[in-house]
């Protein structure tokens, strides 16, 4: 019964959000009385966070095939661990990646899959998780019935908890059909050294309001001085202001950080969506009536290019 | 070149979603249904690669009752040339990805298209599911797509960025913005689509390993804290003292 949890990492560290779904697969190991597993991929990544966390064994794969980011040679080597060690549960921390690898991997097990989780498994009811629907505007609960099931779990749906085991780690090669790395990696673009949206603990966004992509260098400086990633509203990736992947709301990217700025963002109900599940949602906008309002924790009504350059000096003053 | 666009029906985007029976039924009341927007890109983007060879045949299925043919015959009037309605409610994207292969196994469909998620339940599992059931390379969520004979070059997007990749048809893909823009349909596609196939079938027989308990409302949020824009430095102690988050 044991479970198998998938450390994602970023520059050679594994994610937070890897370590959060590594304590939820903690908590299911727990209930039903499995051992904690995980299983990582690529050569020098830091692993020793794993065991504070709770990982008895680590599966580590350093071909450096895995670079590619095929979800067919993952979605394998994952099932290979997981019928090799009689794996029952299989956690991902929900990504571009893994969102692919999810189906493929369910498949594989003859598991059934949930994504979008935002609790843990209630087994008083069988096996009851809520998941996130309707981009974040509802929930609903469902139960998962089948032997083997498969969680893809939305940023903070734990609280981070060390909880130190062996974290012993393990090389694995795992066994690999000709369908894996059938496709060709012709070119990558990959931001380095900037802090990725879906992952980040702040979130510095803005909308049409900045006026053009030539005002984006105070959202960059207050990002900067936060240690925040950069988001935009759909009008602003869809005037090619901002590159698609900053793109946060119901058809972009799904945000959960700690504190969310919205700055020059009307809060039309799509971004909103895009926004709900984050903790701290500040709003500076310079119409008051904006909907933006009615769910921030915190508004601004003024002049984002005068607020801007202040909140980021007064941020500096008190770090 | 033979394509298969897969296309949900979901409430618009702006809609306010509300539910009765003690949170297990969904309001549909006044809700205005749409062709799922990631799907609507990959039906424009299936439309375009026919036009531009200047041969292909797009079937567009739907896995929906008889009040979802609207968003299907707008499908149609936007280019499809043939749609496929499975006669039953689309009860999770295992049951979905069921039906689809039941219908394509034997079609041998160049591409299979559709949107990276449904925007309605977003389990975002039906295309990789697809490709398993059928054997065929699935790939996901891909923003550009040409075809040059049976092979394929596509974007994709990676956290923090995108690849571009090549691959071998037949494939299996999640579609979003940019692979195309959403198409409008014309009144010529309007009236041509009133009179295309629409083919009804019966869902094959599959049992899900999930059922639904309930629905359930966000914690709203409570009133807007709102501070004066002369006194930047109250919202940076707010957040430091009050919130905790930096």
């Amino acid at each position: 019964m044991s479970v198998l949890v998938f450390l994602e990492s970023v520059d050679s560290n594994i994610k937070k959000s890897a370590l959060e779904a590594l304590v939820y697969g903690r908590n299911i190991a727990g209930a039903t009385g499995g051992k904690l597993l995980a299983i990582a991929v690529g050569e020098g990544v830091d692993l020793s966070l794993a065991g504070v966390y709770g990982a008895e064994k680590i599966f580590h794969i350093t071909d450096s095939r895995f670079t590619q980011a095929d979800e067919q040679a993952f979605a394998e080597a994952i099932a290979d661990a997981a019928n090799s060690n009689g794996v029952k549960n299989v956690v991902f921390a929900k990504s571009s990646l893994t969102d692919s690898i999810t189906p493929k991997l369910a498949s594989m097990l003859q598991a059934t899959a949930a994504t979008n989780v935002v609790s843990l498994p209630d087994y008083s009811k069988g096996c009851e998780v809520k998941r996130s629907i309707f981009t974040g505007k509802a929930f609903e609960i469902v139960n998962i019935n089948s032997e083997k099931k498969v969680f893809s779990v939305k940023k903070n749906a734990v609280e981070l908890s060390e909880a130190p085991a062996a974290g012993v780690v393990e090389k694995f090669s795992p066994n690999l059909s000709n369908k894996a790395f059938s496709i060709k990696t012709i070119s990558t673009e990959k931001t380095t050294g900037e802090v990725l949206l879906s992952d980040a603990e702040i979130v510095v966004s803005a909308g049409r309001g900045l006026k053009g992509p030539e005002n984006w260098g105070m959202i960059i400086d207050l990002a900067k001085t936060l240690g925040a990633a950069t988001g935009c509203s759909k009008p602003v990736s869809d005037l090619n202001w901002r590159p698609h992947h900053e793109h946060v709301g119901q058809t972009g990217i799904k945000v959960s950080p700690n504190l969310y700025f919205a700055i020059g963002i009307s809060g039309a109900i799509q971004h909103v969506a895009g926004i709900s599940s984050s903790k701290v949602i500040v709003a500076i906008n310079k119409d008051a009536d904006a909907p933006i309002f009615k769910v921030a924790t915190y508004g601004i009504v003024g002049d984002a290019f005068d607020i801007v350059p202040k909140l980021t000096a007064a941020i500096k003053a008190i770090q | 070149m033979n394509i298969l666009v897969c296309i949900s029906s979901v409430p618009d985007t702006t809609s306010k979603i509300s539910f009765s029976d003690s949170d297990t039924k969904f309001v549909s009341a006044g809700i205005t249904y749409i062709i799922g927007p990631y799907d609507d890109y990959a039906l424009a983007r299936a439309v375009e690669l026919k036009e531009s060879s200047g041969t292909g045949n797009i079937t567009v299925l739907h896995v929906g009752e008889i009040d979802s043919e609207p968003v299907i015959r707008k499908a149609l009037a936007i280019g499809a040339d043939v749609a496929v309605r499975v006669n039953s409610t689309a009860k999770d994207g295992f049951f979905v990805a069921a039906q689809i292969a039941a219908y394509a196994k034997d079609k041998k469909f160049d591409l299979i298209l559709m949107g990276r998620e449904s925007i309605d339940y977003n389990s975002g599992l039906v295309h990789g599911l697809v490709g398993e059931l059928l054997s065929i390379r699935s790939i996901s969520p891909v923003m550009k797509l040409t075809i040059d004979g049976n092979q394929a070059t596509l974007d994709r997007e990676i956290e923090g960025g995108k690849e571009t990749i090549q691959a071998d048809l037949p494939l299996v893909l999640g579609c979003q913005e940019p692979i195309s823009e959403w198409k409008i349909p014309s009144m010529r596609g309007i009236m041509s689509a009133r009179t295309k196939p629409l083919t009804v079938i019966e869902p094959v027989q599959y049992s899900s390993g999930l059922s639904f308990e309930k629905y359930e409302m966000p914690a709203a949020r409570t009133g807007c804290k709102m501070i004066s824009d002369s006194n930047v430095g109250e919202l940076v102690s707010l957040l430091k003292s009050e919130a905790k988050v930096i």
